[in-house]
């Protein structure tokens, strides 16, 4: 059977690819498209360190077929640093000591840049319950969520000074 | 190489068309939390998989005229949780979808998926059962429609027929002073199946329980529709003994099995447990005491 050619939107960029019907797009992102930095855990939507989001929508790539991105927009973590300039909440990771192996890293700062999106001011508990679909084996959580809370307290106050400066909100 | 076919139809009938022809080797994709780790696991081989989230039917909530919902099958719980109003309406059917999986899983998961992979643990079920919620059904000889407690058959088996798509839930107006409440037994507080869930539905009238429905979740191969406890509750100002008379209704009409989630004993005692907790939490919410 012929491939199905698919047309998406991934980070911004057009982009396409050949897919097989029952491909995961975690299998198109790491295969053809070479985007290598959602990784593959359980595949089977329990670990989250294949997050990204569909139409801004937190979601497993494990648990999408590659064929339904057809004309979605999709963000992985290869968007979340512009150049060099890394996003708050990975500067925070490192900074705070929040990921040792690195598997699960790329699925929780997805997650967590979802969270902070939608609830800038989240208690630590709204923390934990949000990133329950995120397993991590060497951390404990604890540096994760303190690295979280602490990027959700930065980017608080820095929206609140350019505003005041009257610039855009964002940390780009 | 791979015999599997995926079609992404933007109308019901082609849907219906392509599904009802591939037979028995077709699967529905709606946010495909069950069908992928089926497919992933081998347990499943799709001849034709029919995503159905080009169908707006199938995607959308809307407020019927008469005041109820109408929820597509297809919808997934974090859209749910973001309507304006259902939470409000239904705060149990509501905490029921979103119990399900994580935020991720949220995303794409809906309850039209839960109610017919048919697992007696599905979360949403025990909750839409007691709400009262009806489901509209289309195949190749038209729409019928069902409760949802007549469309699981057994463990991953429904009461529909080849070629048949589950459409959407129409839940019914709410009278003043309902409420409903959702609440599932697990070890841990989130990322788990149920060991026992309960959901009650009811409606009080200067303090008299006027009306009540119960579901009750992963304690036989079905989710089950406990009448004998509705009837309990109904008529009562739910004091100690209406309450005891329904939790021993649930604990009666479980036929759970033994597993490592739980023991037959521990299941029929924990079913009664929360009857009374659920009926509670729904009796504040309707505005009693």
């Amino acid at each position: 059977m012929a491939k199905l050619h698919v047309s998406t939107t991934i980070n911004g960029e057009p982009a396409e690819f050949l897919c097989e019907p029952n491909d995961t797009m975690l299998d198109a992102l790491r295969g053809p498209l070479g985007l290598t930095g959602s990784k593959e855990g359980c595949a089977s939507g329990d670990c989250g360190a294949c997050s990204i989001t569909l139409d801004d929508r937190l979601v497993c790539s494990c648990l999408m077929l590659a064929a339904e991105a057809e004309g979605r927009e999709l963000r992985t973590i290869e968007g979340m640093a512009h150049g060099e300039k890394l996003h708050p909440l990975q500067r925070q990771f490192l900074e705070m000591a929040a990921l040792q192996c690195g598997i699960c890293t790329s699925g929780m700062l997805i997650a967590s840049e979802a969270l902070l999106k939608k609830n800038p001011q989240p208690s630590e508990e709204e923390v934990r319950f949000w990133l329950a679909g995120n397993l991590c084996r060497c951390t404990g959580y604890d540096k994760i969520v303190r690295a979280v809370l602490e990027t959700a307290a930065e980017m608080r106050e820095q929206g609140i000074k350019m505003r005041e400066q009257g610039i855009k909100e964002s940390w780009q | 190489m791979t015999d599997t076919r995926y079609l992404a139809p933007n109308t019901l009938d082609e849907a219906i068309g392509a599904f009802a022809a591939a037979g028995s080797t077709a699967r529905i994709l709606a946010g495909g939390t069950d069908l992928l780790v089926q497919m992933r696991s081998g347990a499943v081989k799709p001849g034709l998989i029919v995503d159905i989230k080009k169908i707006s039917e199938m995607t959308t909530i809307e407020e019927t005229a008469d005041g109820g919902f109408r929820v597509g099958a297809a919808v997934p719980g974090a859209v749910l949780a973001e309507h304006g109003r259902f939470g409000k309406v239904w705060p149990g059917v509501l905490e029921a979808v979103n119990l399900i999986g994580s935020m991720q899983v949220q995303g794409r998961a809906s309850a039209g998926g839960n109610l017919c992979n048919s697992s007696p643990a599905a979360d949403s079920v025990p909750a839409l059962i007691a709400a009262g919620a009806i489901v509209t059904i289309q195949g190749p000889n038209g729409r019928r429609e069902m409760p949802v407690e007549k469309v699981p058959a057994g463990p991953g088996r429904t009461n529909l027929k080849t070629g048949e798509i589950l459409v959407s839930f129409t839940l019914p107006p709410r009278s003043p002073g309902s409420g409903d409440a959702y609440l599932r037994m697990i070890p841990r507080t989130e990322m788990d199946i149920a060991v026992v869930g309960c959901g009650v539905s009811l409606t009080l009238k200067d303090g008299v329980c006027t009306a009540a429905r119960v579901g009750l979740g992963a304690v036989a191969p079905t989710v089950l529709l406990v009448e004998a406890a509705a009837k309990a509750l109904i008529g009562s100002k739910l004091g100690d003994a209406a309450l005891n008379a329904a939790a021993s209704a649930c604990s009666a009409a479980c036929r759970p099995i033994d597993d490592k989630r739980g023991t037959i004993a521990y299941r029929t005692r924990i079913a009664g447990v929360l009857l009374k907790r659920a009926a509670t939490i729904a009796a504040q919410r309707a505005g009693g005491s």
